[in-house]
């Protein structure tokens, strides 16, 4: 079985199973990332292999189940791929999985390309088995959004699980829980000593300097070596937690002096520095601790050869100079078409002179607090738009308070927001942006979408459905391309007492097949520029003359710009005959 | 032969099939191949690059500062923005089109497209700008301007594979419907590549 929910390195994960599942392996897209290692757990109760996949961000979703399924341990084989994003590039925080993996006291692997998370997952797979725990595979953006030529090996193994049997180690009660604690911290110094003799954890190389390292910085730390013809001890540590302990006395044996290359936190800086001071050696140690690398922001080829310049009394290679002039940022938006842009817009205008703040959640829809939207004065994470307001409101009570949350964000951890605000009457007006898939992560199906993973077809969820039956008492589905009737939506929203929803239905541009583009009728544009000030379309861009152009390449025909254009330049097809 | 190719534009343009099929053209002509890609939240119309490395020893998919041997601009300025990395005697492919970031739009910020053009000739000794958005509407649609640009590169002999390996690769990755489009549109960069090579020979002589 493979569970996860979606999230950015993760998400090909689950999708290149699915993509190559012969029908043996049961794949689902699960609510939130809770649910699927719940999901998950069960059927490793049962003896089934099991896999769950999610960013690092889902681990903190998940991560109550995760502590006490340390304990309870599992039957089935269990890997957890998480996801770290060292950046970050596509996340809330730059958290480190090596952290809760030794928090909750489980064995993570850690690759540094893509072949060597390939052999990891299935030497992960014979570790969860033989040692009855979940393992971890933590793989980084640049491992996981990389491709590199692998030697598939073809020989499947077949698992038929046993079955579930009732037994009192699956029921977490303090008694079993305090035995479990001990039987786990015994079973640390087993896996540490395990890990000295695992094949991903390698110290080659000799000489009184050293350097330590792991992921991805590992890779540019064995190009850097490469290149500069280094000659030095190396340490290569596959294993972070726990800490092959035995070969790490075996590296630092004879070394004067030692560099830590690893992204994020100072874990293996750490082990090793606690090695040094248990053996009582002069050895000196650098990395995050004493200023030589940053903590913060990922790590690069240029960064790593600095360091190890530096560090071995090299010169650092001078990259030649090139003067480039000053370029435009190009930062993510919205796309052309999107119908996020008109859900917002409407919000925007139906409120323009009130006071009130607008809280954003995770998913496209972020791209909103960019401009001239500027509708996200909040972010926090997933499902936090509903909560947050609802502080914000009692705070104060004379601001009105809008919650944006996409429809999978809403199934996610959405939800006991909206009930929340129900039971303690709040006032708050929902608004879900339902664009029928989870958008950002690449169009994931979702509860709302009733598509599955394994191709079968369940019942939509139904959004306002669910928001009566919680006791939501004004709820409106509008298209918000329908400005009009969106615009007075949004103005009545706001005068409810109690928590009121708008639901704004109409489907991610992914979904839908490209229409014939607008186009701006040069004769009647006045060269106001009020269209792009207002809504910032990627599609349309002015030309010299000040008038608008409207790319046909990327517009969808949503029809935003002409319900803005005060003098009806702008159209569908043939507008300018 | 080592080769480091990275590919520049905006998120959207195609990026990440562009270097799918120089990777399966080079693991056809037995290669081992690295590739990295920017993908998450800069694939909503920003700034995307991918690297693509084969015939080299490197662990890391990133080509370092310096170090491309060709970079194939999908964008004018996003050509610029990674002019860093290109290499001394690296090579270039340019798309010509301009595609106004909403920051310039607004009046946030300016395009100075000359001053990048000019920039561009001064980087690289062997560089080929082409109109690849007009070349791809010929061949039959404006999206398939990223595989125009690897036929120019190809043509032009820029990238050490050849035009049966890619024609292969766009049959092995893309679904039937699409493989006459592509082949097209290959081809028509491929012409071109490999004209201007042919002009620039003759002037030299």
């Amino acid at each position: 079985m493979v569970c996860g929910y979606p999230g950015t390195p993760s998400t090909e994960v689950l999708e290149t199973v699915a993509k190559n599942n012969d029908g043996s392996i049961y794949v689902e897209w699960s609510v939130n990332e809770k649910t699927a290692m719940e999901v998950a757990a069960g059927a490793a109760y049962s003896g089934a292999r099991t896999m769950v996949t999610m960013k690092q961000v889902g681990l903190n979703v998940a991560s109550d189940p995760l502590m006490s399924l340390a304990y309870i341990g599992v039957k089935g084989g269990m890997v957890l791929v998480v996801a770290d994003d060292p950046g970050p590039l596509s996340s809330q925080t730059e958290q480190d999985t090596r952290h809760f993996a030794k928090f909750s006291n489980l064995p993570v692997l850690d690759p540094s390309t893509p072949e060597e998370a390939y052999a990891m997952i299935q030497a992960a797979f014979a570790l969860s088995e033989k040692v009855g725990l979940p393992v971890i595979l933590r793989p980084t953006t640049r491992v996981c959004h990389a491709c590199a030529s692998i030697d598939v090996d073809d020989n499947r193994e077949e698992h038929i699980p046993s079955g579930f049997e009732k037994d009192s180690r699956w029921v977490i009660f303090p008694r079993l829980s305090y035995k479990k604690h001990i039987e786990i911290e015994k079973l640390q110094t087993v896996l540490a000593e395990t890990f000295s003799e695992s094949p991903f954890n390698r110290v080659s190389g000799k000489g009184s300097l050293g350097i330590a390292g792991s992921g991805i910085a590992w890779a540019y730390a064995q190009d850097v070596i490469r290149d500069l013809d280094l000659d030095v001890k190396t340490f290569k540590v596959g294993t972070p937690y726990p800490f092959p302990e035995k070969l790490a006395e075996s590296f630092l044996e004879g070394l004067e002096a030692v560099l830590v290359l690893e992204e994020l936190d100072p874990v293996i800086e750490e082990a090793l520095l606690e090695i040094a001071g248990k053996n009582g050696l002069k050895v000196t140690i650098s990395g995050k601790k004493d200023g030589t690398t940053p903590y913060a922001g990922e790590y690069s080829y240029e960064l790593v050869r600095k360091a190890i310049a530096e560090f071995t009394g090299r010169s650092d290679p001078e990259v030649p100079e090139t003067t480039i002039p000053p370029l435009p940022a190009r930062p993510p938006v919205l796309c052309a078409g999107c119908p996020h842009r008109a859900s917002f817009y409407a919000v925007k205008k139906a409120m323009k002179g009130r006071k009130a703040v607008f809280t954003g959640d995770i998913g496209c829809y972020t791209l909103g607090n960019a401009k001239p939207l500027n509708m996200v004065d909040t972010c926090l994470c997933m499902g936090a738009s509903v909560s947050v307001a609802q502080g914000i409101k009692r705070v104060e009570p004379d601001t009105r308070l809008f919650a944006f949350i996409g429809d999978s964000t809403f199934f996610h951890t959405g939800i006991p927001g909206v009930i929340n605000a129900v039971y303690n009457q709040t006032d708050i007006v929902l608004v879900v942006l339902d664009n029928s898939t989870t958008a950002m992560t690449g169009h994931q199906p979702h509860p709302g979408t009733g598509r599955t993973m394994m191709g079968s077809i369940s019942e939509k969820i139904d959004i306002a459905g669910l928001l009566k039956s919680i006791g939501v008492k004004w709820v409106r589905k509008i298209n918000p391309f329908d400005q009009k009737a969106a615009i007075s939506a949004v103005k009545e929203a706001s005068e409810v007492k109690g928590v009121s929803a708008i639901i704004f239905e109409a489907p991610c541009i992914a979904l839908i097949k490209k229409p014939e583009a607008f186009s701006v009728d040069s004769g009647k544009c006045r060269a106001c520029g009020l269209c792009i000030r207002e809504i910032g379309c990627p599609s349309m861009y002015l030309t010299e003359s000040g008038k608008v152009q409207i790319e046909p390449s990327t517009c969808y025909a949503c029809g935003l710009c002409s319900s803005i254009c005060p003098f009806g330049a702008i159209g569908g097809m043939n507008h300018e005959d | 032969m080592k080769t480091d190719v990275l590919i520049a534009g905006v998120g959207g343009q195609g990026q990440v099939l562009a270097s799918r099929l120089i990777g399966a053209a080079a693991i056809l002509e037995g290669y081992t191949v690295r590739t990295g890609e920017t993908i998450g939240m800069s694939q909503r119309g920003g700034s995307v690059v991918s690297h693509v490395r084969f015939g080299g020893e490197s662990l890391a998919a990133t080509v370092p500062f310096g170090q491309a041997d060709l970079l194939i601009g999908f964008e004018l300025c996003e050509a610029v923005r990674n002019l860093r990395r290109l290499s001394k005697k690296g090579r270039l492919i340019v798309n010509t089109q301009r595609i106004n970031p909403v920051t310039v739009s607004l009046g946030m910020e300016q395009y100075d497209a000359g001053a990048m053009e000019e920039t561009l000739k001064r980087a690289a000794q062997d560089a080929i700008f082409l109109d690849g958005y007009s070349l791809a509407r010929e061949a039959g649609s404006v999206k398939a301007v990223n595989v125009v640009l690897l036929g120019t590169a190809v043509g032009a002999g820029y990238l050490p594979l050849s035009r049966e390996s890619f024609l292969q690769a766009i049959r092995d990755i893309l679904p039937q419907k699409l493989h006459d489009l592509n082949f097209a549109a290959f081809d028509k960069g491929y012409e071109l590549g490999n004209r201007a090579v042919e002009d620039k020979t003759a002037q030299i002589k």
